[in-house]
């Protein structure tokens, strides 16, 4: 987003740059200064994902085949989820420890309200997603403004929830989700023709926004980026998402009397929330101030932001969206414990952090949350086809979040120390 | 004095628990005019601009704006009228580029979302009205740039949406002597555009050079308010430590 020109300097230089100025060359050695001066985003992450394909790859045939593949996209769906649901807290520079069991609790709420008390699974789902809703509330209350360390608050509510499950669904308890609606979102797939299109439909959405910011910048009087760029991201698109769809269109049932075939219906589900998102947070002014918020809380406050307002949406969004990823763990899972959600929100944290998202706050976008979880999915199952003790996975994930974390404390000092080298 | 002033305030006072740190000020602005608050550390300079920004409200007293009581309660209420501060600890956001933060609070829009390119423009056009040569690009981070360059976004910040009262708390006290010499045109410039002017400023080199109205706070009190041409260095000192009182006119007369 943010550009750095580094060709104009000296007194007598172009008065001051857009930074889209030049070509593909130009723009590239501009992303190149970025990312040296700290401003990574997902780059290392994604790195990560091709050397642990590449190593997974080596250490299990099972790993890179169109069965685990798909099976692997499930299975990070729901820390994707909750990686996104956590980067609206973690961008105001604040924490959700409870976000996953949120997930858990409403969950529980919801599977208990449709067997047990026979409520319509529409409505019982409306009400789950109310307890999330309020659950944010309640959160935004004592961190906006009563003023109670974010952590501090989560951390009850971690432990509190824990405790409502538990007596919902009784210690060891558990049970079984019977809606078909919501288990047929991990555990079924668009007909093939179906992942074309939704493909076909991000093409067109990415060619679209690209067309109509050019416009508008055309219209103001700015510059323009290069076209070639749109050209560029296009294919860029066009390859890695024909190269998904192409190889989940492939039959990769297990007997040979089925035929299993197609993008798995939560693709799309969280592909368009990741949009949705990503349009609120890069497009709107509520976005807009939530990174202010999280940048620097005083100047949002002197600029006429309601700094509380936007603190307390932040965890409302969040808690709303962990029930979300509840949805995509029950729907995998086919139950709910009381143990439901305790452990994830961790994996979550790592998540986000891996991929780029600044527990200081202010910086990180939804796609890097995603990037980031998709890299801990990767782990977690890699790991799992080797037959590797569980204590492992743990370790490994540990040593991964540190490891980011001290990209991002690094990369944070590099970005404000780069700086007065005028 | 000459023109009605654009802001009047009239025994504004402010306490923080047992300190009381305003005690009973009147003190004007006026268009077109430079007036200069000066005083020692501590005297309620910054308190008394906050109070105008919105940012801290008064206790009591009366704030008059173009002739009419207001009330000062948010920064909105000031940025209605059309004053704009920049602050001393510069209100920026580091992980926002330039454009971003000339622009916080205020966003341009177009069809409910952020209209970038617009904004570009506008604070692009800011910039170079103020001849603005240090900068490399609008979309720069403010986490990279220098002091001077931060304390000129803030000014362009504070010009953009021409503001009518424009308040500068300790403009030069970061900088050195080109950028400073260079931030005191700039303050120039927007008084001759129509601008009342509020400037901070413990340099009094600074306050004659720029100012047409200079105001001394002493412990809370404003000792006067008086023409630059009137007084003299050595006065405002007096007026500044304590050691002399202001036995010239009466400053409402
Ligand atoms: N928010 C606050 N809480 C308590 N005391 C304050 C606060 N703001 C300012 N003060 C006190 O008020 C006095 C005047 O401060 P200030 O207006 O910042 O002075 P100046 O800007 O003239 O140096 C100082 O003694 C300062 O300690
Ligand atoms: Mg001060």
């Amino acid at each position: 987003m943010t550009d750095t020109q580094t060709t104009a300097s000296g007194p007598d230089a172009v008065l001051i740059a857009s930074g889209v100025e030049g070509g593909v060359r130009d723009q590239v050695r501009a992303w190149w200064d970025r990312v040296r001066g700290g401003e990574m985003g997902a780059l290392p992450a994604s790195a990560g994902i091709v050397v642990l394909t590449v190593l997974f790859t080596f250490l299990s045939p099972f790993f890179l085949t169109e069965r685990n593949f798909a099976n692997l996209l499930t299975q990070a769906a729901t820390l994707v989820m909750l990686a996104m649901a956590l980067t609206f807290v973690l961008l105001l520079g604040e924490i959700d420890l409870s976000a996953g069991v949120t997930s858990g609790m409403t969950m529980a709420l919801f599977v208990v309200l449709d067997n047990v008390f026979a409520v319509a699974w529409p409505i019982a789902l409306l009400a789950a997603f109310g307890a999330g809703l309020a659950t944010g509330l309640f959160i935004g209350f004592f961190v906006a403004r009563v003023g109670i360390p974010s952590f501090v608050v989560t951390l009850g509510l971690f432990l509190g929830f824990q405790g409502l499950a538990l007596t919902i669904i009784g210690d060891g308890g558990l049970y079984r989700l019977q809606v078909r609606e919501i288990l047929a979102i991990q555990n079924s797939n668009m007909p093939v023709w179906g992942g074309w299109l939704m493909l076909v439909v991000i093409l067109g959405v990415v060619a679209a926004t690209s067309v109509l910011d050019r416009r508008r910048r055309t219209r103001a009087g700015v510059p323009n980026r290069t076209v070639t760029l749109v050209w560029v991201k296009l294919a860029v698109v066009l390859v890695v998402g024909g190269a998904v769809v192409a190889v989940l269109s492939q039959n990769r049932s297990a007997s040979p009397a089925a035929i299993v075939a197609g993008v798995p219906v939560v693709v799309p589900i969280v592909l368009t929330i990741l949009w949705l998102g990503t349009f609120l947070l890069d497009r709107t002014r509520f976005g807009r101030y939530v990174y202010s918020v999280g940048g620097n809380a005083e100047a949002a406050r002197r600029a006429g932001i309601n700094v509380r307002m936007i603190r307390w949406s932040g965890f409302v969004l969040c808690s709303t969206l962990a029930v979300v990823s509840g949805l995509l763990s029950i729907s995998k899972v086919g139950s709910v414990d009381a143990a439901a959600g305790r452990e994830i929100v961790l994996s979550g944290v790592a998540a986000a952090v891996v991929g780029g998202v600044s527990l200081f706050g202010g910086r990180g976008r939804l796609l890097h949350a995603a990037v980031g979880a998709l890299v801990i999915a990767i782990i977690t199952n890699g790991l799992g086809l080797l037959n590797l003790p569980a204590g492992v996975n743990f370790m490994v994930t540990g040593s991964v979040l540190v490891l980011a974390a001290t990209v991002d404390a690094v990369s944070r000092s590099r970005a404000s120390g780069t700086v007065r080298r005028n | 004095m000459s023109d009605a002033p654009i802001i009047e305030l009239q025994d504004v006072r402010k306490s923080f628990g047992p300190v009381s740190v305003l005690q009973g000020i009147d003190f004007r602005a006026y268009p077109g005019k430079v007036t200069a608050l000066v005083g020692d550390n501590g005297a309620g300079k910054s308190t008394l601009i906050k109070g105008l920004a919105g940012v801290q409200p008064y206790d009591s007293g009366t704030v008059m704006f173009d002739g009419e009581r207001v009330e000062l309660q948010s920064p909105r209420d000031a940025a209605r009228l059309g004053i704009e501060v920049v602050y001393q600890d510069l209100a920026l956001c580091d992980n926002l580029d330039i454009v971003q933060n000339m622009f916080l609070g205020r966003e341009e829009m177009s069809h409910g979302t952020l209209d970038e390119g617009v904004m570009e423009k506008d604070a692009s056009d800011a910039l170079r009205s103020l001849s603005v040569r240090t900068m490399t690009s609008v979309r720069q981070k403010v986490a990279s740039l220098s002091g001077g360059q931060r304390q000129t976004v803030a000014i362009a910040r504070a010009v953009l949406k021409k503001a009518r009262v424009v308040i500068l708390d300790e403009p030069t006290a970061a900088l050195g002597v080109a950028q400073t010499a260079q931030v005191l045109s700039l303050v120039e410039r927007l008084a001759h555009q129509g601008v009342a002017v509020i400037i901070i400023s413990h340099n009094l080199q600074d306050v004659f050079e720029v100012a047409d109205y200079v105001a001394p706070l002493y412990l809370g009190h404003l000792v006067a308010e008086v023409p630059i041409a009137e007084t003299s260095y050595d006065d405002v000192v007096g007026y500044i430590t304590g050691s002399k009182t202001y036995a010239g006119a009466e400053t409402s007369a």
